[in-house]
């Protein structure tokens, strides 16, 4: 190596020692939750790198590509509308069918699968986890965030099918954020708790889709929250998606009733699983490279 | 800033049942805290616990290069592994200034489906880097991998060699403060181990500061100030290379280096090697040969299936680690059996080693390929010097390692 390359390379070792914190200190975990949220910040570029290659190889792997985000939702939304609502004439809050499932089914395809992707992820980046050093807690946060390119798709399109209905948003719609939110919450601390279990405990795998499947229909998907009696409103919105769900679909269509006491309740939940979840995640984090 | 680059204090690992716990089974972890309520589920069943590390005070100024050996399951990957972040240890701290790489880690985060530039980019933020540094040294990084051509292909059209060389770029150019390499459980050929060596000697001239766990008795004495010999998880010496060398290969030499469960071993493992026996002229096992004699090697193994053509290489080193002779015939390829055992004979007429102790690597895969197995330091054999050279004074490696059969004309 020549001489200038030397003092470059010296020039650029002083300059990233200066940008580095003095010292790391290395030590066993203590304390239930210790974020360290400057660090955390420092490598946000990694989420973005992160969610940017989960969307490059996911349109790259499939033909369909984008198509693929409306087209999980719609198709179910076509054998909803037809067996449970021209056959089984559930109650639909006086929406047509196709807008009252696909409502819902936007919220619910968003947080299937980022729980999934989520819950998977300590186990599909083992290469990774075992080699180098990052926050943990980014990987299911990017499969989280990753979801919501997906559900902006989906969401586009049920706009154009409102548009279809002629069905248009009332100022409720102001409010959906707020359901977004809860939602990508709720998505992430369930996502924290099965993400650490999974890589815990092998046979979490075969839970997975028997829990997701069980969750669906625990949630008013498939039917209005309004067929679940009213002193037993408190219990249902223990499911978190159960006051999402019905705020996505009362806030973006104006029908039914504002979901005001379910969403509290539901809200109440999310808080309290994600505390739960940031600190078992934590707690697993430090070793988690000696399981997976 | 003071000139501290690592520091740790009573450093200690613990590791429960086997070097890797693995992963256990929730059904286990629930039974388990069913019956005793209130102990911490991530425990999961009590089983038997062994610590990787133990103790472990160790200082390392900025600028120093620091060679850690010992035998397998000393702890010296456990050590890397609590500096870089990678695991916490149980016990103790570590103080670390400045930025921690470890350059063998090659193709961390790569992904298939996506091009040389995505990789480099995707690769440079696992390792560390942010955008803008990458950015800063893409072309020098491209430059360096040798695919300026291929940059925007996806990498899953990548030859082997390719890969490995923008893997490699991408790992050389975080340029850490700190470097941690472990040679262990490096993969690649061992040209590209040369070529990683070679990089490793060029960042300590920059005076950067580099632990180095190696087996590589040669290039520990050659690039280290200093070295740290681990055994059981303890530092049992820490000093000039020459010393610790000398002691670690004193104790080496009382221990039998063919009971395969002991042995390093890297490669994907479609096929091992289970057993090396060395064999004189007429098939006695031994492990002494006279110089000039014939020496007979049979490697054994198995194969996970009968259906896979491999081929087979061995070479002797030094106990400084230099190496000495290379076997190997690229178009000499071998078949397991049925039940995909197999068992090889190497013929070697005429042994031209000069007397002294050697170490055996054992290589079988498919050359450029894919390394099936290879194991280092598989088997040790001493060569005496016998009856069977034309010379009575003893002979030595400072004389030189190999000996020759000579035709002595006088012509004047």
């Amino acid at each position: 190596m020549d001489k200038v390359a030397e003092s470059n390379m010296a020039a650029t070792v002083a300059k990233l020692r200066s940008a580095l914190p003095l010292a790391q200190r290395i030590a066993p975990r203590r304390g239930l939750m210790e974020l360290d949220f400057p660090e955390l910040w420092r490598y946000r570029e990694l989420v973005y790198f992160l969610v940017w290659r989960d969307m490059k190889v996911r349109y790259k792997q499939t033909v369909i590509g984008a198509a693929w985000a409306v087209l999980q939702p719609f198709l179910t939304m076509v054998v909803f509308s037809l067996f449970f609502g021209k056959l089984a004439k559930m109650p639909s809050n006086g929406l047509p069918y196709p807008i009252f499932y696909y409502s819902a089914l936007l919220p619910w395809t968003y947080f299937a699968t980022s729980l999934q992707n989520a819950a998977n992820t300590m186990v599909d980046h083992q290469n990774v986890i075992t080699k180098v050093y990052f926050p943990r807690l980014l990987l299911p946060f990017s499969s989280v965030v990753s979801g919501l390119v997906d559900f902006s798709i989906s969401f586009v399109f049920l706009l154009c099918m409102m548009a279809y209905y002629h069905i248009w948003p009332g100022p409720a719609i102001l409010i959906l954020p707020v359901f977004l939110l809860l939602e990508i919450l709720t998505a992430l601390a369930a996502g924290l708790w099965l993400s650490g279990l999974n890589a815990l405990y092998r046979d979490v795998r075969y839970v997975m889709p028997f829990l997701v499947q069980f969750w669906l229909f625990a949630s008013p998907v498939a039917y209005p929250s309004s067929v679940v009696p009213a002193r037993w409103q408190w219990l249902y919105g223990l499911n978190p998606m159960a006051g999402v769900i019905e705020g996505f679909r009362w806030s973006l269509t104006g029908h039914g009733e504002p979901p005001g006491k379910l969403v509290l309740v539901s809200a109440t939940v999310v808080l309290v699983a994600l505390a739960g979840g940031v600190a078992y995640f934590q707690a697993i984090e430090g070793t988690i490279a000696d399981f997976v | 800033m003071t000139d501290t680059a690592i520091q740790t204090r009573k450093l200690s690992k613990r590791y429960h049942g086997g070097e890797i716990r693995g992963r256990g089974y929730l059904r286990d972890a629930m039974r388990e805290w069913f019956r005793a309520p209130g102990r911490n589920l991530r425990h999961g069943a009590a089983r038997e616990e062994f610590w990787a590390l133990r103790d472990v005070d160790l200082r390392v100024d900025h600028g120093e290069v620091l060679g850690v050996i010992g035998r397998n399951g000393a702890g010296k990957t456990t050590l890397l592994k609590i500096l870089s972040r990678i695991t916490r240890p149980t016990r103790g701290e570590a103080e670390i200034r400045g930025r921690v790489g470890s350059l063998l880690e090659v193709g961390t985060g790569f992904h298939p489906e996506l091009t040389g530039r995505e990789n480099t980019y995707l690769s440079g933020a696992i390792l560390g880097m942010s955008k803008n540094e990458i950015s800063a040294r893409f072309d020098e990084i491209v430059a360096f991998a040798e695919i300026e051509r291929f940059i925007d292909m996806p990498v899953k059209h990548y030859s082997s060699g390719m890969f490995v060389r923008l893997a490699f770029a991408v790992a050389a150019h975080l340029e850490p403060d700190i470097l941690l390499v472990d040679e262990v459980l490096a993969v690649g050929d061992v040209a590209f181990q040369r070529k990683c060596l070679g990089k490793m000697g060029d960042v300590s001239r920059t005076g950067r500061t580099i632990l180095f766990v190696s087996h590589n008795m040669g290039a520990i004495s050659q690039l280290c100030q200093r070295c740290l010999l681990l055994r059981d998880g303890r530092v049992a010496d820490d000093g000039p290379p020459g010393r610790v060398l000398g002691e670690y290969l004193k104790a080496c030499a009382g221990s039998d280096g063919t009971d395969s469960r002991n042995w390093d071993r890297a490669g994907s493992g479609r096929v091992r090697i289970a057993s090396i026996e060395i064999l004189d002229g007429e098939g006695h096992a031994c492990s002494t040969i006279s110089m000039n004699r014939e020496l007979r090697l049979r490697i054994g193994g198995e194969a996970e299936c009968a259906d896979v053509d491999f081929t087979l290489s061995i070479q002797f080193f030094t106990a400084s680690g230099i190496p000495v002779l290379y076997l190997y015939d690229q178009f000499r390829n071998f078949r397991p059996r049925a039940d995909n055992q197999f068992l090889i004979e190497l013929r070697i007429p005429q042994l031209l080693l000069m007397p002294g102790a050697y170490y055996l690597h054992v290589w079988i895969g498919r050359a450029g390929m894919e390394d099936y197995d290879w194991v280092k330091n598989a088997a040790a054999l001493e060569v005496i010097q016998g009856v069977d050279v034309p010379i009575t004074l003893p002979l030595t490696q400072g004389q030189g390692l190999v000996f020759s059969a000579l035709d002595a004309t006088q012509i004047i």
